[in-house]
């Protein structure tokens, strides 16, 4: 045979036993001709774009899934910044664009949109301003669409204003959303270095340098790379440990890759790129914090966390980029507390903190990730958490982000609970030693040398 | 892979049984699906694991349906049955 059984075998272990699936296929869409002042014309334009290119995307997903024995789990389409094609500075105008972009993928079957994004890493226009005001109306009142704002960038610095001003609108998207435990925040990601090709949820917004559209992929598997760590034993050193995880990581991006190009070829649309992101799920198995228990640590948090981690993310990268040359996006590996098993555990068992999570965020893919804190945080030090994780990767190069949930009436320890693929999380303690007049300065902190790093 | 030919793998996966393999090359013949390989062994005492390589340029039916056609033919049995695209193979065990 062409293949042995144990190949074979090996491939529907991966995917019945280990989880591993196609987490996202994205349709990056742009919205450059929807433009229009009358913001009622802006909102059927956007509307009749999406219909019109996005209908057969989960139909077309589904075949394909059937077709390779896959498993698709969100179909998903990300949109050019709605800051540049709303031409209006009111909030009223960006909330009926989201609705109708809400209503329409809804109908089509889309799990999540990505795109109602602000830029304002070195300051803010009459437009975004009107746009980020809208927000916590958008996040409360539509299912679908998912925001994100870029506060800096290593080129600009880091928009001081912008954090203090996102921390109070995540505080009233929380107080609006208070019902369902703030789930509105999960909708809401702040980025460093974002990536313009991201097809991952909530932060993906497709980039002005993107073609008309594409298909983006975004693949995971931390359950099939755990299987694998399992399988070498407590014995094998770190090399053997990194050249597993690259052959495993090697095998999830090819079938990302297939079906990235089956998909795209399907619909007659451009194949964009593919992100090889290790992306957690509640599902027992489907977990990053369990890889690095697999590695040796009690539980993720553990002094040597930040190591393994490094190890992981990198492994994953390089394993990756042999297998493919369409790889993007973020490409790594997420630490998401509310949405892995594993860290769910150590967070409750008070293993891992704010703080090492945010010294973990230097070497990994994204942020401080889908953690709630107390309600009554307040607005200053919500600032404070979002412009130090800010700092991590305008200092380092990378993307970093921040999405975060003040739980409205909730103390250290109480569970938040989202459900489906958001999960649940515990209350985390946050840092009662105060910020307030570092983050009234405001301003902007400017960006950082990029030589002479030592 | 000749141009001509559109090749899946079946796997089939369970407790052992008298009968598997005729049922489901039955199954296959029935619905003008060519096999081109078989391999079946018995993993540890009692799982029967079968893969199996054909050719479906002569039937109509689509992968689910081949699955369904499948699974009818040995109900009643505990085993799982997936059929998929070769290409899958191809794309994660070559370079």
């Amino acid at each position: 045979m062409k293949f042995s059984s144990e190949e074979i075998l090996e491939t529907i272990g991966m995917i019945a036993e280990d989880k591993l699936d196609i987490r996202t296929v994205t349709l990056g869409l742009s919205l450059l001709d929807c433009s229009d002042p009358d913001p009622a014309a802006c909102a059927l334009k956007v509307r009749n774009k999406i219909l019109a290119k996005a209908a057969n995307l989960s139909k077309g997903a589904d075949f394909i899934a059937n077709e390779y024995g896959l498993p698709i789990v969100n179909k998903r389409i990300s949109l050019t910044p709605i800051s540049q094609i709303v031409p209006i500075a009111e909030p009223s105008a960006f909330i009926e664009v989201a609705q109708a972009v809400d209503k329409a993928a809804a109908e089509i079957g889309v799990d999540f949109v990505g795109g109602y994004t602000a830029m304002i890493q070195k300051g803010v226009t009459s437009i975004d301003k009107a746009m980020i005001e809208a927000m916590p109306e958008v996040l409360s009142t539509t299912d679908r669409f998912c925001a994100s704002v870029i506060l800096a960038t290593t080129k600009a610095g880091i928009n001081m204003d912008g954090c203090y001003t996102m921390s109070k609108v995540i505080k009233d998207t929380a107080e609006r959303t208070a019902d369902r435990d703030g789930i509105g925040c999960a909708k809401l990601v702040l980025f460093c270095n974002p990536v313009e090709d991201n097809p991952f949820m909530a932060g993906g917004f497709y980039g002005a340098g993107e073609s008309e559209s594409s298909i983006l992929v975004g693949v995971s598997g931390p359950g099939a790379v755990r299987r694998a760590l399992e399988k070498l034993g407590p014995e094998a050193d770190m090399g053997e440990v990194a050249e597993t995880i690259k052959k495993c990581a090697f095998k999830i991006t090819r079938a990302g890759e297939l079906v990235g190009k089956k998909l795209a070829a399907h619909l007659g649309v451009a194949f964009g790129n593919l992100d090889l992101s290790l992306a957690p799920t509640p599902a027992e198995g489907d977990s990053v914090g369990q890889i690095l228990e697999t590695m040796g640590l009690a539980m993720p948090g553990a002094p040597g966390s930040t190591a393994a981690l490094m190890m992981l993310n990198d492994a994953v990268k390089k394993g990756g980029l042999f297998a493919s040359s369409s790889v993007g996006g973020l490409s790594g590996a997420f630490i998401p507390v509310s949405e892995d098993a594993s860290m769910i555990e150590a967070a409750k068992a008070g293993a891992i903190t704010l703080e090492k999570l945010e010294a973990m965020t230097s070497v990994c893919s994204v942020g401080l990730d889908m953690i709630a804190i107390p309600g009554d945080t307040s607005s200053e030090t919500l600032a404070a958490i979002i412009a130090d994780e800010m700092a991590i990767g305008c200092a380092n190069n990378k993307t970093t982000a921040v999405r975060i949930i003040p739980a409205p009436n909730k103390k250290i320890g109480e569970f938040v609970h989202f459900g489906g693929l958001l999960g649940k999380a515990p209350i985390m303690p946050v840092s009662q030693v105060s910020a307030d007049t570092f983050i009234k300065r405001g301003g902007r902190i400017p960006a950082p040398l990029q030589s002479l790093k030592n | 892979m000749g141009k001509n030919k559109k090749c899946i793998v079946v796997t089939v996966i369970g407790k052992d049984d008298i009968g598997i393999v005729a049922k489901v090359a039955t199954a296959m013949a029935e619905n003008s699906i060519n096999i081109i390989d078989i391999n079946q062994k018995i993993l540890g005492d009692e799982i029967f694991a079968m893969t199996l390589l054909a050719d479906r340029v002569k039937s109509d039916l689509s992968l689910p349906e081949i699955t369904d056609k499948i699974k009818a033919s040995i109900k009643g049995m505990s085993l799982e049955v997936t059929v998929q695209d070769t290409e899958v193979f191809q794309y994660m065990h070559r370079v």
